[in-house]
Formats: structure tokens, C-alpha cells, sequence
């Protein structure tokens, strides 16, 4: 088995292993795993109108896992995604309502300011992993919270003493007629676009630049790079900068999107936290982000139809997200299990 | 309100906000200095949250008002053996410790979750019975000004809690055990050729963590919600890690930092009915703990740092 065939079978045998133990639960729990996975299946492609919402819920995975993948190509771990994504929600959802402008302006302004406020959010751990060698999960995490009660509390200031923020110009919006007629009057809007797009930025930026080159260089070995004349603390910074730049535009799919507005929130979006499963499973590559955000956004959608049709709680989707990652995490183990198999076979 | 009243009315407040933390913070304590980096406290706080309140509403008729402390003996098992998964996971199976310890949050959250939905048919839990109850200590409370800031009305497990601290100090410091956890955590090889068997020393060090995060999230459903859904353990287990932190993966320090903590949550929800606080937002306060912790980490307030060897799996025979 070549190298590269195993780096894609860890991941299959991690959701394969993960939906078995989920059905290995619905049955100790007295559900029945088949009708609950029917129901997963329905939940996703059932109709014109579930893909729709699947593809939605799709396209802000994408930019969280593409977040999380670009800090860790860089040997950094951005758990600030979630964060990032909330303050990228606020900024978008504050520029499409406050200002009136031609949609050729508004909506790309709106768009930047999400990334902005992204970018904003991940400068500040950028900057202490660079010149005061603070862990950036520590400080990420920190500011998530931070981003929390700071945009409820400008949420309220934006709106009076009220709960949620007015409702974007239409200029600003994302809604399409054209993608939501094709699926049933689904919200599928034209964020999916800008989701793809940014994987085309983020395989450019990696690949056929040199300041990815420096920015790789740097995840693989900062002292190296160092002496090869990099800047290693520039490109620190500049790696969470982009990171929460794409983690804010997630925010922005929900702001112009699927919401159009943005309310107070008590607990996290979560996206953020799925954006790390997202990036895991694929390895931190542009495709491989596709590929995962795929997978999880369907789930989480989908999980949506197992309470009506299968009497399933909703959560038991979560259960199965969680064990993927933590068996993709643990892929040193499979690893071994497989060369371990090899070498019997070679015997024989 | 003058004053005095405030205090006599923040202080009790700012203590049973603070034990949950401090048990999850040590039982960070723990873990961080043995070398591995527990950012599942979180999740292991969920499930002893859950547990704890599930004990509760199933024997609260067969152990009356004992029930409450067992739930959180039961809590601590329970979740003791969930932090065995994380320690699995990030010892013997070298997974990156802080990803394992983000599945360690989202299993724990989704499964108690889930449970909720099973046994009760809808996202809560019932209300439960017996929740640990508030005392007044014997002849202390009758001090003055003292009394009624300390010993008035306090939980029994906000006492626990400060005494973990200093047991936790003493087992780090001044025990066999604790040298060797320390030493696992700042050189692994090194105790390893001292004959430490590092990997049991860790197994044990994360158990104690998941152990301790347990009874932190037990006392928090049975003190301040009384009983579980979604929202029940709400960033407190990462407010823990910023305890920790904070302290500077000190046991005492920890304390110090989680009754800090506790105390600016205290005045957050209470600013309002403070004559001089009222002006305040409240946002301040509640971002208060993290902004400090970043700045703590950052080295504006002395100069924290981890234990060396945090966040590396040991692997034997490597340099």
C-alpha cells in the first residue's frame, strides 16, 4: 500500500467506523439504526428542497474548515474559527443593514467587512504567537469568548436595547430566486460560489505563490525557514490573518444568506468547532476541505429528519461527528493496524 | 445598598460560582502538569453535570437528603472513566491532544444530549429534589462581618472545593507521586531512565482530571440550575482552562484564579442592583476572565509557562 492510498483510507475507515458505532448506540438505545440512517439519507437527498438546504448548510462549512486548514498549514491551530465567524456574522449583518448603496457595492463591502472583522479576530493571537510565543489555542479560545459577549452586547447597542439586528437591504443579499426556485423554494443562496471560490484562493495562495511556499515552510519547520531568510513572525501572522479573514466570510454566509439578520446568541454557532472535524478529515488540503464539509454539513442537516421519521434524537449525528474526528485524530493506530496487516499478508 | 450589604450580598455569590471551577481547573492542575493538555474539561464537566442530575432524580426517594453528595461521587466515576477515551487516545494512541480533547467536548455534550432525549423525551431533565444544600458553619458564622461574608449560608461543596486545593498542592509538592508528575510532564525521558513508568503516570493524571471535572460539573447543575439541558455547562469548563492558566498551572494559583473569576461573573449578574455599578456595561465583566487570561499568557502579568513537555506524546527511544 503506497503512502498516499493510506492518507485516504484512514479517513473512510474513520467514517466508516464512526457510523457504526452511532448505529451500535441507536441499537443499545432501542432505536432501530436502519430506519435511522434511511431517515439520515432523506434528510440529505431526499427531495429537491433537502439538497438545497444541504448545499446551504454546506457552504459555511467549507469556509470554517478552510479556515482551520490554512492556520494548521502554517503549524498553527486556529480553535478561534468560531470566533472569528461570529464577529464576521456581526459585521456583515451590521453593513448590509446600516448603509443603502447599489448591490455591486453593497454586497461585496458586506462581504469585505466580514472578512475584516475575521481577519481582526485572528490578528490578535497572529500577533502573540509571533512576538510573545503565546500557544494560539489558549488565546483563540479566550477570544471566542470574548466575540460572544462583545457582539451581543453590540447587538443590543445596534438595536436599541433589542435581541437582534434590523434586516440587510436586499443589495446586500446573497438570496437567489434563480437557486431557490431550482430547489423546491429552498434558501440555497449564492454563497455556495463564494465558498468554492475562496478554495480556488486558498489552492492558489498554497500552491503557485511564494508566499504560501514561505507559509508552508514555516508550518514544517520554523527554524529552518528562519534560516533560510524567511520572516518567520510575518508569516505567522499573515497565516491567521487569512485564516479568520475566511472563518469571518463564513459568518458572512450566514448574515447575508441564510438568516439576513443576526440575534443574540447564548451558546456558539458550532460551525466553527465542525470546521476543525472539517479540516481534519481533509488532511488541510482545498479539496479535501470540499470533501469533509461535504460529509458533516449533510450530516448535520440531514440529522434534521431523523427525529420525525425515525423518532431518533438529533444529537445521535453529533455522537457520530465526534467519533470520526477522534478516530481520524487517532489515525496513528489505524496506520499500524494496517501495516500490521500488510506484513501478514506479505508473509503468507 | 450600602457597602457592607453588597459584600455580605457578592461574596457568597462570587464562592459557589467559584467550586466548580476550582475542582475543574486542579483536575487540570493535574493533567497539564503530567504533559497532557486537557482541553476536554468542557466536556467531561457536561457529563458530570448530567450525571450528577440523573443520580438524582433516580435515588433522591432511596438516599433522601444524602443524595446529592453521592451524585457527585457517581458524577466523578463516571466521568473519570469518559476521560479515559482522551487518555487513550492522546498516550497510547498518539492523537493530537488538543483535537482528541475538542471530541472529547463534543461527544460529551452530544451523549448527555442524547440520553436527555431518550429518557425523558424532551431537551431537559426535570427539576430535581434535593439539590447540596446551603449551611451555616457551626460558631464561625457568628463572627462578625466575617460570619456573614464566609460561614453564612454556604455550600458544603464550596468548602470541599477550597480544601481540594490545598490536598492538591500537598500531593504535587510534597508527595512521591507528585514529584513524578511533575517530572513526566517537564522530561519525559529523563524520569522515564529513572524507571517512572510515564504512560501510567499519565493514564492516572488524566482520570484524576476527568474525575474532578466531573464533581465540578455535578456541583454546578446541583447548586445553580438544579437541573440539565443544553445550556447547563456553558463555557465554565473553559473558563477552568483559563483558571488554570491563569494560575499558572499552580493548584493554589488555580484557586485564586477561579474565586477571581467567580467573582467577576458575581458582579456581572449583579451589577445592575449595585448603585455605582449600574453604569458599567455589563460586557466588561464578562469578558473580564479571558481578556486576563490572555493577558496573563502573554506575560503582562508575570510570565506563565506550561509544563515542558505539554502537548507531546512520549514515545520511547525517540530525542
Amino acid at each position: 500500500m503506497s503512502n498516499r492510498f493510506v492518507n485516504i483510507l484512514v479517513p473512510i475507515i474513520s467514517i466508516i467506523l464512526g457510523l457504526l458505532v452511532g448505529a451500535i448506540v441507536m441499537l443499545l438505545s432501542g432505536y432501530d439504526p436502519v430506519a435511522g440512517y434511511i431517515a439520515l439519507w432523506n434528510g440529505i437527498f431526499g427531495n429537491m428542497y433537502s439538497i438545497g438546504e444541504t448545499i446551504r448548510q454546506i457552504s459555511p462549512y467549507i469556509l470554517a474548515g478552510l479556515a482551520v486548514a490554512f492556520a494548521f498549514r502554517t503549524g498553527l491551530f486556529n480553535i478561534g474559527v468560531e470566533g472569528q465567524l461570529i464577529v464576521g456574522w456581526f459585521a456583515a449583518a451590521y453593513v448590509g443593514m446600516a448603509f443603502e448603496l447599489p448591490k455591486l457595492i453593497h454586497l461585496p463591502l458586506a462581504l469585505l467587512a466580514a472578512a475584516l472583522a475575521g481577519a481582526l479576530w485572528g490578528l490578535v493571537p497572529g500577533i502573540l504567537k509571533a512576538t510573545l510565543h503565546v500557544h494560539e489555542v489558549i488565546v483563540t479560545i479566550m477570544m471566542n469568548y470574548i466575540a460572544l459577549h462583545t457582539v451581543n452586547a453590540l447587538i443590543k447597542a445596534v438595536s436599541d436595547g433589542g435581541y437582534k439586528t434590523g434586516k440587510i437591504h436586499p443589495t446586500a443579499s446573497l438570496r437567489s430566486d434563480f437557486l431557490s426556485n431550482l430547489t423546491d423554494f429552498s434558501t440555497l443562496h449564492y454563497g455556495i460560489f463564494v465558498a468554492l471560490a475562496m478554495v480556488a484562493v486558498m489552492w492558489f495562495i498554497l500552491e503557485k505563490t511564494k508566499t504560501g511556499f514561505e507559509l508552508k515552510s514555516v508550518g514544517f519547520n520554523d527554524h529552518a525557514s528562519q534560516y533560510a531568510g524567511m520572516n518567520v513572525k510575518k508569516n505567522i501572522i499573515l497565516s491567521m490573518v487569512v485564516s479568520g479573514a475566511f472563518a469571518g466570510l463564513g459568518g458572512a454566509m450566514e448574515a447575508l444568506g441564510t438568516f439576513g439578520n443576526m440575534v443574540t446568541r447564548s451558546a456558539f454557532t458550532g460551525i466553527g468547532f465542525d470546521g476543525i472535524a472539517v479540516a481534519l478529515l481533509g488532511a488541510n488540503t482545498p479539496l479535501g476541505v470540499i470533501f469533509g464539509a461535504s460529509l458533516f454539513g449533510s450530516l448535520k442537516y440531514g440529522a434534521g429528519n431523523m427525529p420525525n421519521e425515525a423518532g431518533v434524537p438529533i444529537e445521535i449525528v453529533s455522537i457520530v461527528i465526534a467519533l470520526i474526528i477522534f478516530f481520524v485524530a487517532s489515525g496513528y493506530i489505524i496506520r499500524v493496524l494496517l501495516s500490521k496487516m500488510k506484513k501478514k499478508k506479505e508473509a503468507k | 445598598m450600602s457597602f457592607l450589604e453588597i459584600l455580605y450580598f457578592i461574596v457568597p455569590i462570587t464562592i459557589s460560582y467559584a467550586a466548580p471551577l476550582i475542582f475543574t481547573a486542579i483536575g487540570g492542575v493535574f493533567s497539564e502538569r503530567s504533559g497532557v493538555v486537557n482541553i476536554g474539561l468542557e466536556g467531561l464537566m457536561v457529563m458530570g453535570a448530567f450525571i450528577g442530575i440523573l443520580f438524582n432524580l433516580f435515588y433522591a426517594d432511596t438516599f433522601g437528603a444524602w443524595t446529592p453528595w453521592l451524585a457527585l461521587l457517581v458524577a466523578m466515576i463516571v466521568s473519570g472513566i469518559f476521560s479515559i477515551m482522551h487518555a487513550v487516545a492522546s498516550i497510547t494512541f498518539r492523537a493530537d491532544q488538543v483535537v482528541s480533547g475538542v471530541a472529547i467536548n463534543m461527544l460529551g455534550i452530544a451523549i448527555a444530549l442524547f440520553s436527555v432525549k431518550l429518557i425523558y423525551g424532551k431537551g431537559q431533565t426535570d427539576f430535581i429534589q434535593h439539590s447540596i444544600p446551603r449551611f451555616n458553619v457551626p460558631i464561625l458564622h457568628e463572627i462578625p462581618f466575617i460570619g456573614p461574608l464566609f460561614f453564612k449560608g454556604i455550600y458544603g461543596s464550596s468548602i470541599l472545593a477550597i480544601g481540594l486545593a490545598f490536598l492538591a498542592w500537598f500531593i504535587i509538592y510534597k508527595t512521591p507521586f507528585g514529584l513524578r508528575l511533575r517530572s513526566v510532564g517537564e522530561h519525559p525521558m529523563a524520569a522515564d531512565t529513572m524507571g517512572i513508568n510515564v504512560t501510567k503516570i499519565r493514564y492516572i493524571a488524566v482520570i484524576i482530571s476527568g474525575g474532578l471535572a466531573g464533581i465540578g460539573g455535578a456541583i454546578y447543575s446541583q447548586t445553580m440550575t438544579n437541573d440539565f439541558s443544553h445550556a447547563t455547562i456553558n463555557g465554565q469548563g473553559f473558563m477552568a482552562l483559563a483558571a488554570m492558566i491563569f494560575g499558572k498551572w499552580h493548584p493554589i494559583g488555580a484557586m485564586g484564579a477561579a474565586l477571581f473569576f467567580g467573582f467577576a461573573q458575581a458582579l456581572a449578574i449583579s451589577s445592575s442592583s449595585i448603585s455605582f455599578m449600574e453604569n458599567v456595561p455589563s460586557v466588561y465583566l464578562y469578558i473580564l476572565p479571558y481578556a486576563l487570561t490572555i493577558l496573563a499568557l502573554a506575560g503582562f502579568i508575570g510570565r506563565a509557562n506550561a509544563p515542558k513537555a505539554s502537548g507531546q506524546p512520549y514515545i520511547k527511544g525517540n530525542r
